[in-house]
This record gives C-alpha cells, structure tokens and sequence, in this order.
C-alpha cells in the first residue's frame, strides 16, 4: 500500500485454491471466492466453520497452507498485514487501553504518514457521533461506543477492503439493529468493500448484499439473500438459513415442469428447475411459513401440494407467529410458521390438521440421502478430525 | 447462644487478625525505635532518646560504605535480571517451541533450591574457575536468582494482555517494530516496572548467597551479620528504618494513586 | 503456583485472555537463549561443580583448601555420620515453622482474602501490613527477637514472675527460639499464597454448603478448606524450602544456641571456615536431593505448566 494514498474506491477480493492447516486439523479446505468491488459481503456459518480464519487469511494475520489471495487483481498472498491495504473491526475492538479515543482513531494513519492525521480522525469520530470523546480513554466508553470506535478506526484509512469479524455480537438487540443500519449506510456512502463474518443469519441477510455459507472450511452455498433463504441448495443451508421442512423419497415420474417425489406414500411435485437431483433417492422442503393450515381435507387445484392429516403436538406463541408443530405418520413432525392475523392460535393442541402448499414453493436438494454424515448439524471442523480419526482407529482394529 | 459468645464469634477473626497485624509488626517497632537509642557501643540496652544517629550515620564504621555497594549490586542485577527475565516470559507466553517444559523447570528450579546450596555451588563454580570474589561475583548472583522472579511476574502480564491488540496495530499499518514499541511495551510496563522492584528487593535483601560469594566486598546484610556478634551500630538501625519508610510510602502511594485512578475512570465513564 | 501469589498482588493486569495459536519462531529462540543460557551457566553449572566437589578428595600433603578431584563417595557417607543430626534437626525445625506458620497464616489470610473483600482500600492496607517485614532487613526482624526474647528482656522476665519459666531458663539459644524465628520469618510467604486461593474463593460454594444444611465449621472443613488448598501447598513449600536451610535463625549469632545447628550452619562453617569443600558440597547435594524429591512428588501431581 503506497504510503500516503487512499483508495479510490472498494477493490475486489479474490481467494484461489486457499488451504489453511492447523496442526491436528484442517480449517479450510481449496476455497475459492470472489468478492466484487463495493459490494457488501457476510460469511455466514457455525461456530468453527472456518469463517474467522478465512477473514484473518484475508486480513493478512495468518499465512495460508497454500493457495493465493488477491486484492485489488494484485496478489499479496506473500505481504504482511501491514502492508495490505485492508482493515479490520475486531470482535473484541481492541481498541488501545493506554491510549485516548483520538489516539487510537489516529493510529493508522500517523503510520501511514497521512497529513493531516488529527483532522481526519476527528472527521471520522463526527461520522460515528463521538468526537465529544476523544480526549477519553475506551475503558470508559460503553460497550455501543467501543464499537463505533472500533468502527471508525478503520474506516478512517479508507481500505480498499474493510473486515468485520462479529462486530455486533457483544451488543444488545436494539443497539445491534441500530449498528446495522449505520454500518450499511456507511458502506454505500464510502463506497468501500465489506466483508462481514458472523453466525447471526439475520445480521447476514439484513446487511447483506452477497451471502456465502460456509461449514467445515468450505462453502456449501453463495448468492443474494433471498436466493440462499428461497433455494437452498443443501440441507446445511435449508437448517442454518431458517427453518426447513425436509422430507426424503424416490422419484416417481419426472416430466419437463416437475418431478412427482413419493414422500411415506404421498405424491408431493417440485418444480424442476428447483430441484438438483431428478432421479432415484432425494430430499426435497418446504419453507414452514409458505404452508397453510386446514382443519377439514381440502380439495387440491393443481399447483398445490397436499400433506396430511396429521395432529398438532404443539403449539408456540411468538409474537408476530404461531409455531405449531404437527405429527404426520410416516413422515415425522413437520413445522408451521402462521402469522398471527387473529388473536389466539388456529388451531389447539390435538386438532387433526392439513397443510397445503404451492408446488413452485417447494425445493429439492443436491444431497444425496443415502451420504447421512451430511445430515447433523455438527459443523465443527475439529470434530470431522476426530470422527476421522475413530473411523481410522476402528478400520485398523478390524483388519 | 448467650450475648458474649455471638460477639466473639462474629468478632473473633477481627480481633486475631489486628492481634496478628500487631505481632507482625513488633520488630519493625524495636528496630525503628532503637535507631533513636542514645548507644554507645552495642544497640542493646535503652538509653536514651537521640537523633544523632539519623543526623550523622554515616559516622558509624561501614554503615554507608555497605549501604552504597548494595544499591549499586541491586541496581545492576535489577537491569540484568529485567531485561533477561523479560525476554524470556515473551518467549514463553507469545511462542511455541520445544523444550518448553525444560525450560520452565529451569526457571523454576532456583526459586526452589535453598539458598545455601545456591549460594555454595556458586563459590565452589567460581573457585574452580579461578574468579576473584568481589563485588562482581556477588552481581551475578544476584541476577541468576533474580530471573526467575521477573520471569514469574511479567508473565502473568504478559499473559493478560490481548493479543488482538497487537494483530490490530499490524492490521493498522505498524511494523514489528512499531508494534512492539507502541503497544507491547507500554502495556507491558507496568509488570516489567513491578517485576524491577521485586528484584530490586530480593537483591537488597539477600545475605545468605552473598555471604558466600562477595569475599571481602561488604553489602548491608553482610555488614549486619558480622557486626551482630559484637553490636549492631543503631545507625545501621536508621539506615533500615529509612528504607522501609520509603518502601512503605511507595507502596501506599502507588496504592492510592491507583484506587483514584480507577475512580476517576468510573466516574467520567 | 504460589510464585504466582507475588505477581497477582505486585501487577493488577486485565484478567487472562483465550490465548490466541502460539506462533512457532525463531525469535523465541533469540528471546530465550540469553536467559537460558546466563542460568545455564550460573545455576546449572554450579550444581555440577557443587557434585564434582563433593567427591574431591584432598591433595596430598597439601594445604587446607586444597583438593583434587577423586569419586571419594566415603564424603558422602562421612557427612552424614557427622551431620545426620543436623539434618535431621533442620527438616524438623522447618516442618514445625510450617506448620506454625500455616496456622498462624490461614486464619490471615481468610480474613483479608474474604472478609475484607468489600473494602478493596482495606484490603490492600491489609497486604502492605503482610509484606511489611520484608522492608526491614531478615537480619534486623531476627535481631530485634532475639533482644526482645533475651534474659533481660520484657518477656523472658514475665513469664518467669508467672513461673512459666523457671529461673535458669532461656529461650533464646534454644530450639523454641529457633522455631519461632523461622515461623516468624516465612509468615508472608505462607500468608499470600493462601491469600491468593481465598481471595478468588467464589463465596458461593459457601454459601450453597450452607444451604445444604452444613454447619459453617463443616463448610469451611468440606467446602473453602479444600478449595483453597492450592494456595496452602504452595505456601508449605515456599515455606519449607527456604527454612529448611535457613542458618541465620539457627545462627548463635541470633536465635541459636550451640545445640541448634541446622544444616546449613554446617554447610557454612565447613564452606568458609573449615574450608571443607567436599563436606559442604556433600552436604548441600544432599539437601537438594531432599527438596528435589519433595519437589517431584508435587511437578508430578500438578505438572510443569502450573510451575510459574
């Protein structure tokens, strides 16, 4: 980064073929990504997925196993994190005890020799409302003030790529939605490149422009919020994005509209097109809150789906919706998202139910059923190592 | 339960601990009181109330010299001992290597083996080799066993301190170097500083090692313990008094500087 | 470990951190090396001279001081025919001192550690008071005894008007003097390690023993004596250590007489005076055996890493 110089504008990010080992366990295995220029981007996953270390990759705070990683067309794979033109909003903000609010602001750019260091800083304070405390010290700001700090620190060096890694977790409801809305303005003002890392589904597709999916170092799914919520393409992202009816059949006809799944005996047809396997064993869903309950059998137009009866186990207030769960033989429990256009539930606990829903709702998934490891919700990347490791140990016992 | 019963029992441990805190003190009283003792030769008996040997001890044969040669020992086994110590609790908290167990028990070993047999393997070390005894030979003594103490104490530091504040002085810019200089090592400071005193401390107050290794080169301690066979000088008694008021006052400054610090930081927060 | 104790009340850092991967270097290596290598050569060297010592034999028809370097092991067993009492004689003085000190010391420690923990100010006052004696001279704190316990002093004369005393009796010269001096002396080193246990002591755990229908001598015995425990071990062995070669105490200089000599007054004599080399080297390999194994049992139990 040339001493001095501001970005223009947002660069691009691109990762090649990264790989990042630990001793005892692989964190991210050959990851391919492309960021564009100015776009807002969320790195969404579990706890251990590899999302953190793929932003302190980025970051420059970690060296890749292998692979490269450009920013800007420029590969700097080999700089230092001094060097990179990138800054991060650290999940801690280690803002600098020993030093003040302006001091800390200031940093970057007195290392960078930028003229005028002072002046800026107080301009970027002004930006997140807090240039009456400069002359303080963080142990003394709140929790909501550490954050913009944190904030405007890095922003103040005007990166060509800004990282956000969980800025928002330590904040309270209100507090968070606030920061949302601020940090996205601030990213369409500025113009700059975001890369937002965190576990919050709601966080990543509120802000988001692009989400990726990320589970056991690699990306199951990439696309605009909406695309990944509607379509999802793995049972990973049906469960981690939302809630998901998911249920398994064989395929019984396909023609060039749809494909007719035979789930436990009921026909229930998919649209083709959002569909990845057409043949043999497949697990198609429904989101819960596209069904609609009905306390007598109704008659089906074409296009609808049909499932039941089956009997409310539960029901579950909250708020804005009712949850009830209902038992359907053969098929399991499935869930029901209503909004609660009346007061009280629609239907009590007990209640013979069917739910209906339209066919271009549903979804099927690339996942084969048979492969059942893709199931659990365990995404931890050091327990795959584990499980590995017993499968090797229970292989050599065998032989 | 009867009245009186209650009161001591919830009292009890009040009354023994001021009971204790008194009994600690005791010596520290007889030695500042008798450094105002009119003596003539042994520091024994009360005489009489005198400020002579605060006004002139220096009068006293040795008092000063040995005063002297233990700040300048203790100062420069302080400097040695900081700066080896230091480096080393980095090394052991920010990396990974091996031999980390050897080395920890390395550390740990000094603190842990008796002054005596310290104090003789160096004689016996430095009497193979040929070395003089002297002021020299009682320095690096003193460092050796102060190491580790600096070591325990700016480790926990060390420790403490959040390493994503120094990934965010490289993300924002700073070399190594800088890093360190503007982040690490300020925040480090005051550990290093309290580890100095420590050292400082231990090294002023050690007679058992020095005893063996100095020769004829006298140190306070040293001084105290041939002088006790035939009488302690009451200057010498002024010498310590002043040394522990100012430790005292040190101590007790550094205390509430740091209580109104805190409440400073509350109260504007 | 205890060790600990002294940079927990010297340093008021932020509490310990998740550490982040530690990163392998070569500029540990650098970082160690000096260090290592300056104990290296003032610690272990020494050690390996002290056993070479201990095997010297002494040159023929040379002058006292002189030896040569031999594997006469009768050194070893010479020395403890001469000094077995001494021996002896000093790990019970020390284990007498820790066991004073410790009973002196916890209930201190309890009540600076947990009843003062609402008056933080207090509290420091409390410690400063603790650490107070290290600011005078060990020397001057065991001299001051001795004058204040010697025949003409204040307490010598009471307690023989109580006839506690008999008339020709002392105490100072004496193994009580002894004991007390070296109880007296480690206090602090036996009083903040325990203080470190108590004051992190969730007062919870006691709270719910109570709660439990403990009564509260069976929750101190079940509940806080247990879990401070840490803190007492490491101020038994900051304690024992140190006293059990302690020879200032037992010097006849101070608290001792001609019948108290411990070990180190030993190592002492014959090091400076008797020029002795092999004695006192025999000697000194032999108190350090004894800490070592003391020592061993305890790296065993909680391993290296707590050490520092």
């Amino acid at each position: 980064m040339a001493q001095g110089a501001f970005a223009e504008s947002g660069a691009d990010l691109e990762l090649v073929g990264i790989t990042k080992r630990f001793p005892g366990f692989t964190a991210i295995e050959d990851l391919h990504l492309t960021i564009p220029a100015g776009s807002f981007f969320a790195l969404l996953g579990p706890s251990g997925c590899g999302k953190t270390t793929t932003l302190r990759l980025v970051a420059g705070l970690e060296e890749p196993t292998s692979g490269r990683i450009l920013i800007g067309g420029k590969d700097v794979t080999a700089t230092k994190s001094f060097q990179r033109p990138v800054n991060t909003v650290f999940q801690s903000y280690a803002l600098f005890p020993h030093m003040t609010i302006l001091e800390n602001v200031a940093f970057g750019l007195k290392r960078r020799k930028i003229a005028d260091a002072t002046a800026k800083a107080h301009e970027a304070l002004r930006l997140v409302e807090l240039d009456h405390v400069a002359s303080r010290k963080p142990q003394q700001l709140s929790g909501g003030q550490q954050q913009r700090v944190a904030l405007a620190r890095a922003v103040v060096n005007r990166p060509a790529l800004l990282l956000l890694d969980e800025p928002l977790g330590a904040l309270d409801l209100k507090l968070r939605r606030q920061m949302q809305i601020e940090l996205k303005d601030i990213q369409s003002d500025v113009g700059l490149t975001f890369l937002h890392v965190t576990h919050d589904q709601e966080e990543a597709m509120t802000m988001a422009d692009t989400v990726a999916v990320m589970n056991k170092g690699r990306i199951e799914q990439m696309g605009a919020p909406q695309e990944l919520y509607e379509l999802p393409r793995t049972a990973f992202v049906a469960n981690f994005l939302g809630q998901s009816n998911l249920f398994t059949g064989t395929v019984r006809s396909s023609s060039g509209a749809s494909i007719i799944v035979d789930v436990a005996g009921r026909a229930i047809e998919v649209p083709r097109e959002r569909a990845q396997r057409h043949a043999g064993e497949v697990t198609i869903g429904v989101r819960p809150e596209k069904l609609m309950l009905h306390t007598v059998e109704p008659t089906v137009p074409s296009g609808t789906n049909v499932n039941g009866p089956g009997r409310v186990v539960d029901v579950s207030f909250s708020g804005v919706s009712t949850s009830y769960q209902v038992a359907v033989p053969g098929l399991g429990t499935m869930v029901v998202f209503a909004q609660n256009m009346v007061f009280g539930p629609v239907v009590n606990t007990g209640a013979e139910v069917w739910m209906t829903w339209t066919v271009d709702h549903g979804f099927g998934l690339a996942d084969d059923p048979a492969d059942g490891s893709r199931f659990p919700a365990d995404a931890d990347t050091q327990s795959i190592a584990t499980e590995r490791r017993d499968e090797l140990a229970a292989e050599l016992e065998e032989a | 339960m009867n009245p009186v019963s209650r009161f001591i029992g919830r009292y009890a441990l009040w009354i023994y601990s001021i009971l204790a805190f008194v009994f600690l003190l005791i010596p520290i009283v007889y030695t500042i009181v008798f450094s105002f003792n009119d003596s003539r030769r042994s520091n024994i008996v009360w005489r009489g109330f005198t400020l002579d040997n605060w006004t002139r001890v220096c009068d006293a044969q040795g008092v000063c010299e040995s005063f002297l040669n233990s700040i300048v020992v203790g100062l420069t086994a302080t400097l040695l001992a900081t700066a080896l110590g230091t480096m080393i609790a980095i090394a052991l908290v920010r990396f990974r290597f091996r031999f980390r167990s050897g080395v920890t028990l390395l550390l740990f070993l000094p603190m842990a083996t008796p002054e005596v047999v310290l104090g003789a393997g160096l004689a016996a070390e430095f009497l193979a080799a040929g070395v003089q005894k002297g002021a020299l030979t009682v320095i690096l003594a003193h460092t050796m066993f102060c190491i580790s103490f600096v070591v325990v104490t700016v480790r926990a530091r060390v420790a403490g301190l959040d390493p994503a504040l120094e990934e965010a002085g490289r993300d924002l810019y700073a070399s190594p170097a800088q890093v360190f200089m503007r982040i690490t090592f300020p925040l480090l400071l005051p550990g290093i500083i309290a580890a100095a005193l420590l050292s400082f401390a231990l090294s002023f107050d050690d007679f058992i090692i020095t005893n063996f290794n100095s020769g004829a080169f006298v140190t306070f301690p040293k001084f105290l313990y041939t002088a006790a066979a035939r009488g302690i000088p009451a200057e010498a008694n002024v010498i310590a008094s002043a040394v522990f008021f100012i430790a005292i006052i040190f101590v007790v400054v550094s205390q509430l500087t740091s209580a109104a610090r805190r409440k400073r930081l509350a109260r504007e927060g | 470990m205890a060790f600990g104790a002294f940079s927990s009340t010297a340093t008021a850092g932020p509490p310990p951190v998740d550490a982040a991967p530690r990163k392998r270097s070569y500029i540990a290596l650098l970082l160690l090396l000096p260090g290592v290598l300056y104990l290296g050569l003032f610690f272990l060297a020494p050690l390996l001279s002290l056993i070479i010592t201990s095997f010297q034999a002494p040159v023929d028809f040379g002058d006292i001081g002189q030896y040569q370097t031999a594997f006469k092991w009768e050194n070893y067993t010479t020395v403890v025919g001469m000094y077995g009492e001494h021996i002896i004689r000093s790990f019970f003085y020390a284990l007498l001192a820790t066991i004073f000190a410790l009973l002196f010391s916890y209930p201190l420690a309890y009540f600076i550690g947990v009843k003062l923990r609402r008056f933080p100010l207090v509290q420091a006052l409390g410690l400063t008071l603790v650490i107070a004696p290290f600011f005078i001279s060990f020397l001057l704190r065991t001299l001051a005894w001795k004058q204040i316990l010697s025949d003409e002093g204040v307490v010598v004369s009471a307690l023989k008007a109580v006839a506690l005393l008999g008339p020709d009796a002392h105490i100072t010269g004496e193994p009580v003097a002894v004991v007390f001096g070296l109880t007296y002396n480690f206090i602090p080193f036996m009083t903040l390690p325990i203080y470190t246990s108590l004051q992190s002591l969730d007062l919870r755990y006691v709270e719910a023993g109570g709660d439990l229908y403990a009564s509260p001598a069976r929750t101190f015995f079940s509940v806080t004596l247990p879990l401070s425990a840490p803190g007492v071990i490491s101020g038994a062995l900051l304690t024992f250590i140190p006293a059990a070669g302690d020879y200032v105490n037992a010097s006849s200089s101070f608290l001792g007489g001609r019948d108290t000599q411990m070990i180190g007054n030993v190592i002492e004599t014959n090091f400076l005076v008797l020029q002795n080399y092999p004695a006192a080297a025999a000697l000194s390999i032999i108190l350090m055996a004894a800490i070592l194994i003391i020592v061993g049992v305890y790296v065993r139990r909680s391993g290296t890493d707590e050490l520092l």
